[in-house]
C-alpha cells in the first residue's frame, strides 16, 4: 500500500439488485488494487458460496469469503459470509458474530460500516448501493462522522433507490454518484498506486 | 461507538476484578458494540460513568452483564450439521453404555433441544445426559423453560427436516397462544448449568462436545484456552463439533483433532 495514500480501505454495502451493481464496479479493478474492499451484500443463508464464485467469474481480483479473524491485505475483495455480522478489530483482522439481526439482516451493513469507521477513521471510504430496506444508513453516517468519504449511490441510477435514499435522507452521503462514476473514483481517486 | 481505548481496557480490568467476569480476551469489535448498544439504551454517553454506575450498583452490573454476554442462536441452525451429526457421529456414540454431550455455550438452549431430538430419534437420549452450559444465566433460564416464539417454528421445521428429521416436527411441541413449549421428555436428561468458559473449568469426560459460534466472540489466546479446555473434557476418541465459520487454527491442540466431516466442523479426538 502506498503511504501517501489518504484511504486505507474501502467498505461497500449493498442488498436488492447488489449483484449486478457489484459486477459493474469491480470488474475493472486490476489484482494489485491498491486497497483492501470489504463488502456486505445481503444474501440468502443456503448458498454458502455462490456470490463468490459469480463475482470471482466477472473479476480479475481476488475474491475472499471472510474468514474468522483473518488479516486483512490489500488486492483482496473480501466478502461477509452469510448469516454473520463481519466486524473489523483494531489490529486490522476480521471478526465474526452470530448476534441478533440488525435491519432485518445478517449480515448487516451498519454493523460492517460501523466497527470500520472506529477503526479506520477518516481513510475509509464508504458505499452504498442499490437496496430496498434501511440497512446502511446509519453506518454510512457514522463513517461520515469519523471523518471519512461517504458515496451512496444516485437513486435514479439504482435499480432499488431505497437504501441510497434513505442514507442521503439521513445527511449521510457526502458524494452522490452515479454506478459509472463510482467506479471511475475506485479506479482514479481512492487508490494511489 | 467511538470511545476512548484506555478506557474501555479500564473498564473490563475492573470488571474483572471487582466481578470475576473476564471479558478482556473477548474478541474486541463485538463486545464494543454491545456495550455501546447497552450505552445507548440506558442513556449513558460516557464510558467512564457506565464503569463508575456498574461497579457501584450490583442490580445495574447483573443487567449490564445479561445483556453484553447474550447470544442467540436457533433450533437445527445449519441443517447439514446435524445430517451429518446423525451420519457420521450417532452410530460410534451408540456404543457407549452411557453417552455424556457438552453444550457448552448453549444461549437460550435452541441447539440444546435439537440435540435432545436428533438423539431421541436415534434411540440414544434414554441414556445420554447432556450438561447445557453458559455464562448468561438468564438465557439459561429460558433454556431451562424451554418455551420459544411460535413464529420460529415454521423456520425450524424446514431446518428440521432439510437435517433429516422425518417425523412432524410438531410432534415434539405444544403450541399456546404465541408461545410454544417443547415437550418434557425432551429435558429429562439435561443439565443446565452456568459455566464460564474464559475462567471456570472441566467438570467431566464427554463423549462428544459441542460449541458452536461462541469461539468466534473470543481472541486467538482466548480460542486456545477453549479448545484446549474441550480437549481435556473428551474422552479419547470423543467428538468435538464447532461453528461453520469456525476452526481449530489458533490451537495448539490441532494435531490432536482429525477430521470428521471438514466441511460440518466435525472433529475426533485422536491422541
Amino acid at each position: 500500500m502506498s503511504l501517501n495514500s489518504k484511504y486505507q480501505a474501502i467498505v461497500i454495502g449493498t442488498s436488492a439488485g447488489g449483484l449486478a451493481a457489484l459486477m459493474g464496479i469491480l470488474r475493472q479493478l486490476p489484482a494489485d488494487y491498491s486497497l483492501p474492499i470489504m463488502i456486505v451484500q445481503h444474501r440468502f443463508r443456503d448458498q454458502k458460496n455462490l456470490l463468490e464464485e459469480v463475482l470471482q467469474n466477472k473479476c480479475e481480483i481476488e475474491i475472499r469469503q471472510v474468514d474468522e479473524k483473518e488479516r486483512i491485505e490489500s488486492g483482496i475483495i473480501y466478502i461477509a459470509p452469510p448469516d454473520y455480522h463481519l466486524l473489523i478489530e483494531s489490529d486490522r483482522t476480521f471478526s465474526l458474530s452470530s448476534d441478533p439481526f440488525v435491519s432485518f439482516s445478517r449480515p448487516s451493513i451498519d454493523v460492517l460500516f460501523e466497527s470500520a469507521a472506529s477503526v479506520y477513521g477518516r481513510s475509509l471510504v464508504g458505499i452504498l448501493l442499490t437496496g430496498a430496506n434501511k440497512d446502511g444508513a446509519a453506518g454510512l453516517n457514522a463513517i461520515r462522522k469519523a471523518g471519512g468519504l461517504t458515496i451512496a449511490q444516485s437513486p435514479a441510477d439504482a435499480e432499488y433507490p431505497y437504501m441510497p435514499q434513505a442514507a442521503i435522507d439521513a445527511g449521510a452521503a457526502r458524494l452522490v454518484l452515479k454506478l459509472s462514476e463510482i467506479q471511475t473514483e475506485m479506479l482514479e481517486q481512492f487508490s494511489l498506486r | 461507538m467511538d470511545f476512548d481505548n484506555n478506557a474501555f481496557k479500564e473498564l473490563l480490568d475492573s470488571i474483572r476484578f471487582v466481578y470475576g467476569y473476564d471479558f478482556t480476551d473477548y474478541a474486541e469489535a463485538s463486545v464494543k458494540r454491545r456495550i455501546n448498544n447497552f450505552m445507548t439504551v440506558n442513556n449513558i454517553a460516557e464510558i467512564d460513568q457506565l464503569g463508575k454506575m456498574i461497579l457501584k450498583d450490583e442490580k445495574m452490573f447483573e443487567e449490564f452483564i445479561q445483556q453484553i454476554s447474550v447470544t442467540v442462536t436457533e433450533m437445527f441452525r445449519d441443517p447439514p450439521f446435524y445430517k451429518s451429526i446423525r451420519e457420521n457421529v450417532v452410530k460410534r456414540l451408540a456404543t457407549y453404555p452411557i453417552i455424556k454431550v457438552w453444550i457448552a455455550g448453549c444461549a437460550t438452549g435452541e441447539e440444546v433441544y435439537s440435540f435432545a431430538i436428533l438423539l431421541k430419534e436415534e434411540g440414544l437420549l434414554s441414556r445420554t445426559l447432556i450438561y447445557a452450559t453458559d455464562i448468561n444465566q438468564k438465557s439459561l433460564q429460558i433454556a431451562k423453560e424451554g418455551m420459544y416464539p411460535l413464529e420460529n417454528m415454521k423456520q425450524y421445521t424446514a431446518n428440521y427436516q432439510k437435517a433429516g428429521g422425518t417425523r412432524a416436527f410438531s410432534e415434539y411441541y405444544t403450541a399456546k397462544y404465541s408461545s410454544v413449549l417443547f415437550d418434557k421428555s425432551l429435558k429429562q436428561n439435561i443439565v443446565f448449568a452456568p459455566h464460564n468458559l474464559a475462567v471456570d473449568k472441566s467438570f467431566n469426560e464427554f463423549q462428544l462436545v459441542v460449541c458452536r459460534n461462541v469461539l468466534i466472540y473470543f481472541n486467538q489466546k482466548l480460542q486456545n484456552h477453549v479448545i484446549n479446555l474441550f480437549y481435556d473434557s473428551l474422552c479419547p476418541f470423543g467428538f468435538f463439533g464447532m461453528g461453520n465459520k469456525e476452526s481449530l487454527l489458533f490451537s495448539d491442540n490441532k494435531p490432536c483433532f482429525e477430521d470428521v466431516d471438514r466441511k460440518q466442523k466435525i472433529f475426533i479426538k485422536a491422541k
